[in-house]
């Protein structure tokens, strides 16, 4: 079920605050001049906390078909 | 494309929006979508009514019939929404100055009334918008562009008001404990009768930055290690709670209805209408 | 046919409103409106309508337009403190476009001045009350039987042009009680809010040249945002001056270049002669007397009474004065329509003020005094 969900990023709308960078439990984020990206796709669990804090909807876990 | 959620609730030709980085409106604001989302509301029944202030700015990101109204004045142009038309869901969103400073008196009324309104008040303790002038939740001492010196007024604790002025459900949370924040506004728009739900937010633009209060992340830490339960609250003693404050429900009670009491007047006239 | 009946100028307010459609009132007492509120609470429920006593007037004119967004005719009604009270949401209702009816039964003020009696000091306030520039109707009722009917026209005037209505009475007309049968008024046109109907393109706030997009009320589907920001087509807060600038303009002109469609007045013994008298509301009764009493002395005066108050019927003055030696503006106050009227005449005629400001209205004696006077 984790499985079939993607990390996406909005990078128009990513303010660069860092709350997801900070949260993120397995520290996969990082900020990039200004802007969040994930450093490693596979150690990242899902677990859907930066999409719950980020204020800006500008990361978030996608179902994929 | 962005999260369904996003999708569905939000106007997105608004975005992105206008608050600071790390400003927690937008988590707020989230956690009032998420909560409408989970209870599976009909959008074009629900209404956001907003003060004045960076919160209440939320009102024109979401796609519902949304109302931006005057400072302090939002919970009054809800009553007149509610009453007119019990079929909407109203909710109110506001902010500490918004709520508890100019909008104190309508608030207190609609206590009162217990008419069937949730407000979420965004509370981080200072006036955002204007500029981080002190606000009637800006802790003792603490620094504002209005207070040099050091706050002098006592801080107000809107629950105890809204316990006190007879609304009926009464709840406090934080932009950290997102979840319990939505489950809280669940709750307070599924109570019937006048729901007040306190979000402790930051603004890490003003009150962070004139009260050094580190980055927005750090900002959010202070609210998960001050926060307490209330289900742990009563236990503890008062020397170890002195900086800290309850989160939680703090009041769940079901008390007549504004609305529904009119309508039992109507019914006793016998007057048909629909 | 409908009986005579006795009726009070507030009364006829209430009975105006109702028969206009009336399903909303909100308001806070005050001396000398508040018959209007307490006739509200006891017949609105009968015709399906609703009635709050909210805990000031600012929040009585915030439920009104909450009310009316839902698409219910609204009222309130209030003086002088209250009508101050009442101006940030007044100015919001006209930013928003949202109808409603406001009634300020004038008292003498300033402040709270003398709370039982009679003035017309808030005809300034009644144009210019809230902030910026913005559109506004007020229509003012010398009658109880006018009041009736202007109560009508003032919702039909604020839904066609989506704008707030100022019913601008006096103590003297609000207390009043008079003989009316309202036979005639029984087929008046009530005009309905028109209902949009592309909800997948709706724009609330369309630019139609001097005109008003049709108001969708909340609940039914077209999901809008209504904000006191100036705002774009949709509704939609901008920064943007050329949008802003559309937008004021558009605000400005569907009242003003709708004045053919607006503007109410009544002229009596206008063809000509050596006094005309302006005036409104309980003034233009003593006027009417005055007259009589002037006539008698082979004194030609005529009278204009703008019902009108704001958009002022400059037009038809225009077209009046020149047939007069001099002008009279005949008003509870120390002048303030007087200032309207200067600004038609810009000097071309004699532009005097017969003015009371204590809390006395006028007795069409004060009104001859005044006259012969100039003489
Ligand atoms: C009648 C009125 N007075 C003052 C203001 C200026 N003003 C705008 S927002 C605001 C304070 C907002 O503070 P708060 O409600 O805490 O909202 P925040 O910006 O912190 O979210 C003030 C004083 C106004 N818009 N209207
Ligand atoms: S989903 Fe969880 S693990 Fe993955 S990046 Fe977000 S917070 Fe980190
Ligand atoms: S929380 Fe959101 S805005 Fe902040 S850095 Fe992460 S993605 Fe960007
Ligand atoms: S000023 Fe403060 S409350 Fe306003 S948007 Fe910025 S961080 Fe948020
Ligand atoms: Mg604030």
């Amino acid at each position: 079920m984790v499985k079939n969900k993607e990390l996406v990023i909005i990078e128009e709308w990513c303010k660069g605050c860092s709350i997801c960078v900070e949260f993120c439990p397995v520290k996969v984020l990082e900020l990039k001049n200004g802007k969040v990206r994930l450093i490693d796709a596979d150690k990242c669990t899902k677990c859907g906390l930066c999409e719950l804090r980020c204020p800006d909807f500008a990361i978030y876990l996608e179902v994929k078909e | 494309m962005a999260s369904e959620l996003v999708e569905r609730y939000f106007r997105k030709e608004t975005l992105p929006n206008i608050w600071c980085p790390g400003c927690s409106n937008g988590i707020v604001t989230t956690a009032i979508v998420r909560a409408i989302d989970n209870l599976g509301l009909d959008q074009n029944k629900v209404c956001i009514v907003s003060g004045i202030g960076c919160s209440a700015r939320a009102s024109g990101y979401l796609d519902f019939n949304t109302l931006h109204t005057t400072h302090g004045r939002a919970i009054a142009f809800a009553t007149g929404i509610k009453f007119a038309n019990p079929d909407l869901t109203v909710i109110v969103i506001t902010g500490d100055g918004d709520n508890a400073a100019i909008g104190g008196n309508h608030f207190i009324h609609a206590c009162r009334r217990n008419i069937d309104l949730t407000v979420v008040m965004y509370n981080n303790h200072i006036y955002g918008m204007t500029g981080g002038q002190h606000s009637p939740t800006t802790p003792r001492f603490d620094r504002a562009t209005t207070a040099p010196y050091g706050n002098i007024d006592r801080y107000f604790d809107i629950c105890k008001l809204a316990i006190g002025a007879g609304a009926t459900y009464v709840a406090r949370g934080t932009a950290y404990h997102v979840q319990q924040l939505t489950k809280l506004i669940e709750r307070g728009i599924s109570h019937k009768g006048f729901s007040f739900i306190e979000a402790l937010s930051i603004c890490p633009t003003y009150y962070g930055r004139k009260n050094k209060k580190g980055t927005p992340a750090d900002m959010l830490k202070w609210l998960k290690d001050h926060a307490v339960d209330i289900k742990q609250g009563s236990k503890m003693d008062p020397e170890e709670f002195h900086d800290k404050f309850i989160i939680g429900e703090l009041l769940n009670i079901d008390e007549p209805e504004f609305v529904e009491e009119y309508q039992k007047i109507l019914n006793n006239l016998k007057v048909n209408y629909k | 046919m409908m009986p005579t009946v006795l009726m009070q100028g507030n009364e006829a307010v209430v009975e105006g409103a109702i028969n206009a459609g009336l399903k909303f009132y909100a308001g806070y007492p005050i001396t000398p409106s508040t018959e209007i509120a307490e006739l509200c609470a006891e017949k609105l429920p009968f015709v399906g309508g609703k009635f709050i006593q909210m805990e000031d007037e600012i929040a009585s004119m915030a439920a009104v337009i909450g009310a009316s967004l839902t698409g219910l005719k609204a009222m309130t009604a209030t003086s002088g403190p209250g009508f101050s009270l009442k101006q940030e949401n007044i100015g919001f209702a006209a930013m928003a476009e949202i109808p409603c009816v406001i009634v300020d039964v004038q008292r003498m003020g300033p402040s709270t001045g003398m709370p039982t009696s009679p003035a017309q000091g808030d005809v300034m306030q009644s144009r210019w009350g809230t902030h910026g520039d913005h559109p506004i109707i007020v229509l003012s009722p010398s009658s109880v039987k006018e009041a009736y009917y202007i109560t009508i026209q003032a919702f039909n005037l604020s839904e066609k042009y989506r704008t707030p209505v100022i019913l601008l009475m006096d103590e003297v007309i609000g207390h009043l009680r008079e003989a009316v049968n309202l036979d005639e008024y029984k087929d008046v046109e009530i005009f309905e809010r028109p209902m949009p109907q592309d909800k997948e393109n709706y724009l609330p706030y369309q630019y139609i040249e001097n005109g008003v997009a049709p108001l969708a009320p909340f609940g039914k589907g077209f999901r809008f945002h209504v904000t006191g920001l100036a705002h774009n087509e949709k509704g939609l807060p901008t920064n943007d001056p050329k949008v802003t600038e559309k937008l004021i303009k558009r605000l400005i002109g569907k009242i003003e270049n709708n004045k053919k469609d607006i503007v109410m007045f009544e002229e009596k013994d206008t063809e000509g002669g050596d006094i005309l008298l302006i005036s409104f509301g309980s003034s233009a009764r003593a006027c009417e007397a005055a007259m009589q009493e002037l006539k008698k002395e082979g004194i030609k005066v005529g009278l204009f009474k703008p019902i009108t108050i704001w958009p002022f019927p400059d037009k038809k003055l225009r077209e009046i004065y020149p047939r007069f030696k001099k002008v009279f503006v005949v008003e509870m106050n120390t002048g303030q329509l007087y200032y309207e009227v200067d600004r038609i005449i810009k000097g071309n005629t004699y532009v005097g003020k017969i003015n009371k400001f204590n809390g006395e209205f006028f007795t069409p004696f004060d009104i001859v005094e005044k006259i012969k006077e100039s003489f």
